[in-house]
């Protein structure tokens, strides 16, 4: 009984339907996607961002926190640092000790109100049911804080003052420029960088060899470089090839495209050398065919996006016109309209880009 | 006596024509025991609806083709009542939240609610249910918000299957929690060999030069081009190579519109233009049907600098008219600049000549 109610209501369904234990078992071990599995469970098993795990390891030997926010790009790990942390604190009483809310739970002023306030409220013990040292204070984490409403963002302000002595709180977001000042102010701030190529790699390497996957490493590295340091969508890039493709399969770096959905260099080429030849008639037919792969516009746009920019053939002019172009279609595409006249006035652009240089 | 569409529509995974490689992958996916969540996108007429049935067929057999049309009732936060036609067997639920308008996400949370809080009774099957929301990029912004955590949450009952025609106005954080499966449109050679193989099994010829050009006709479109081969078969039965092919009535009139604006410009043509625009509209054509087709005939005789003008203005009055009310006004707003820019361009290379 005592253990239902520690878990509380999230815990209950999965309580409730138990077909037969040991089947259920290896099921859930299989569902976990691997995200969830390979996330780090220690806080020296993370790679990179070694100034964050300096600071906290330190706290973690004093005993104590102070407030702390990170920022930075998804995927670098903020929000794995702070479980692990957490782990390695509380050891068993993790479930008790922590109240974890992200952007999908109800965050608005009123939960602040109420939930965090109660939360918060709630007395930690020092000593844990084990007889052990437990450091005395809560944790509250905040992911995504940054789509917080202003209003409950203000709301916290107090909150966090007063209930300094029982509570840590632990703001996850990706950009600061969006957490209102006063809560900046009263948090340490960490900034995460993306992750370095070598480092992502030799994670994927680590999960291959776990789940024994064949994959060279020009297809990991692939993987890596499409994913831009993001390495949950690394792994889950990963996951989806296997899904697909079954176990003992040497992957190869067209699956790894495929389930990206990256477009094969050769087909933005051949739109990019149309361009610059001036062939209009040339650059419809090519854009119709792109389309009816179905390749997202988004994707184009991406994609343009990064050949414009390293670019040395353009002039520094050029790449202003088209790059001006290239946000008004983003944003136009993302409200709504039809890929195809959108990404059409993106090519015509470029094609006259091309004739007045 | 059902269409040729449905009539010749594959069932199974093993039976398909074409993206072979693709259904194999499919397969093996289906006989695991981790089915993730799916997100199937590619143009339309390129099968996608057929692959998610022969999916479907894969997990749960043939009891997966007992389909029952229900209506369900949900109701909002003001009270209002909201009713959805759903179709669904006995282990999937399909509906096309985006019929509800602003209030999807309602729709969307307790449909996924409501079908994975019940689990099956028989052992045979598989352990969750499937949900198939089509036209996933018309979900409001809300909708894909409350979808992602909502995916996450009842992921051992139930499993989502979204079919969109682009990922672009998918939101990243779902695009990522699904398997994306892209399903391009057929080549002309894949569509030829349906066309052949159905003409085979109806017992008729089919010439070859016909089933290029019905083919050149259809875009690619798979279903159009079976459709429009069936059309022609009303028309005259054994097909001969010189066979007129219809077109859609709509092409054709706003391919008439837009020479229309090419032809003369004026107050007076504009005014006969709205009225064509009018017609088209209460005929229920979808807009962006009607601007890629206008501007396509209205490029046709510009040089390169008046096509990036007329692309720039048909891209912003496209854009706006997703953004405003009534399509009617833009579609207006681009035929008036159209022929403004246009008649300047005429009147400065004539003046270019004299």
């Amino acid at each position: 009984m005592h253990a239902f109610l520690k878990t509380g209501k999230l815990g209950a369904p999965t309580d409730v339907k138990k077909p037969s234990t040991s089947r259920a078992k290896d099921d859930k071990k299989d569902l976990t996607p691997w995200v969830e599995k390979y996330r780090p469970k220690n806080v020296d098993d993370i790679v990179e961002q070694t100034e964050v795990v300096n600071v906290i390891r330190q706290a973690m030997k004093h005993g104590d926190f102070p407030n702390m926010l990170f920022y930075g790009p998804p995927g670098t790990g903020k929000t794995s640092i702070i479980h692990a942390a957490a782990r390695q604190m509380f050891g068993s009483m993790y479930k008790d000790r922590i109240l974890e809310l992200n952007a999908s739970d109800d965050r608005g002023i009123q939960v602040v109100r109420e939930k965090i306030k109660s939360f918060a409220l709630r007395k930690a013990n020092p000593i844990g049911p084990d007889g052990k040292k437990c450091p005395p204070f809560k944790i509250i984490i905040l992911d995504e804080a940054d789509s917080m409403t202003g209003a409950a963002q203000t709301a916290l302000r107090r909150i966090m003052e007063k209930e300094a002595h029982s509570t840590r709180f632990c703001l996850v977001c990706n950009y600061l420029s969006r957490i209102i000042k006063p809560i900046a102010s009263r948090c340490t701030k960490f900034r995460f960088k993306p992750l370095s190529d070598e480092k992502s790699i030799s994670r994927l390497e680590y999960i291959c060899n776990e789940e024994n996957l064949k994959a060279d490493r020009s297809v990991l590295e692939k993987i890596v470089e499409a994913s831009g340091g993001d390495l949950r969508q690394a792994v889950m890039c990963l996951q989806s090839i296997t899904r697909l493709k079954g176990k003992n399969y040497e992957i190869t770096v067209d699956d790894a495209l495929d389930v990206i959905g990256l477009i094969p260099d050769e087909k933005i080429n051949a739109l990019w050398e149309a361009c610059k030849k001036g062939n209009y008639s040339n650059v419809e037919t090519l854009l119709e065919n792109l389309l009816l792969e179905g390749y997202p516009g988004s994707q184009v746009i991406e994609q343009l996006n990064e050949k414009v920019i390293f670019s040395d053939e353009l002039s520094d002019k050029q790449k202003v016109i088209i790059g001006d172009m290239l946000g008004e279609c983003d944003y136009k595409l993302t409200e709504g309209s039809d890929e195809y006249l959108q990404l059409l006035s993106i090519f015509s652009t470029i094609l006259i880009a091309w004739k007045s240089s | 006596m059902s269409l040729w569409v449905d009539k010749y529509r594959p069932t199974t995974l093993a039976k398909l024509d074409y993206h072979l490689e693709q259904a194999e992958d499919l397969k093996n996916m289906v006989q695991k025991r981790d089915f993730p969540h799916l997100l199937v996108h590619g143009p339309p007429g390129a099968g996608k609806k057929t692959r998610i049935l022969c999916i479907l067929r894969e997990l749960y057999g043939s009891a997966a083709e007992r389909l029952k049309v229900e209506n369900m009732q949900f109701e909002t936060a003001s009270k209002k009542k909201l009713e959805i036609l759903t179709i669904s067997s006995n282990y999937h639920t399909e509906v096309n939240p985006s019929d509800a308008g602003i209030h999807d996400r309602i729709v969307v949370m307790e449909l996924i609610k409501a079908t994975a809080q019940t689990h099956h009774i028989d052992v045979g099957q598989k352990e969750f249910k499937v949900i198939l929301l089509s036209n996933v990029d018309q979900l409001t912004r809300d909708a894909q918000h409350a979808l992602r955590r909502t995916m996450e949450k009842y992921i051992s009952t139930c499993r989502l299957i979204l079919c969109a025609n682009s990922t672009s106005r998918v939101l990243p954080a779902i695009r990522s929690r699904c398997v994306r499966i892209r399903v391009p449109a057929p080549t002309g050679s894949e569509i030829k060999n349906i066309l052949h193989s159905i003409c085979k099994r109806e017992g008729l010829h089919l010439p070859d030069e016909f089933a290029n050009r019905v083919i050149e006709a259809s875009g690619r479109n798979l279903r159009r081009a079976i459709l429009m081969l069936e059309a022609c078969k009303v028309e005259q039965c054994p097909f001969t190579a010189d066979q007129k092919i219809t077109e859609p009535d709509y092409q054709v009139y706003i391919r008439n519109t837009a020479n229309m604006m090419v032809s003369e410009q004026s107050p007076k043509v504009l005014l006969e233009v709205r009225n064509r625009f009018y017609d088209l509209l209460t005929r229920a054509i979808p807009c962006d049907l009607i601007f890629r087709g206008l501007l396509k005939e209205c490029i046709k005789n510009c040089d390169d600098q008046l096509k990036r003008e007329i692309i720039g203005i048909a891209s912003e009055y496209q854009h706006r008219m997703i953004r405003g009310s009534k399509p009617i006004f833009h579609l207006e707003a681009f035929a008036a600049c159209y022929m403004a820019i246009y008649k300047k361009y005429i009147e400065s290379s004539l003046e270019g000549f004299m």
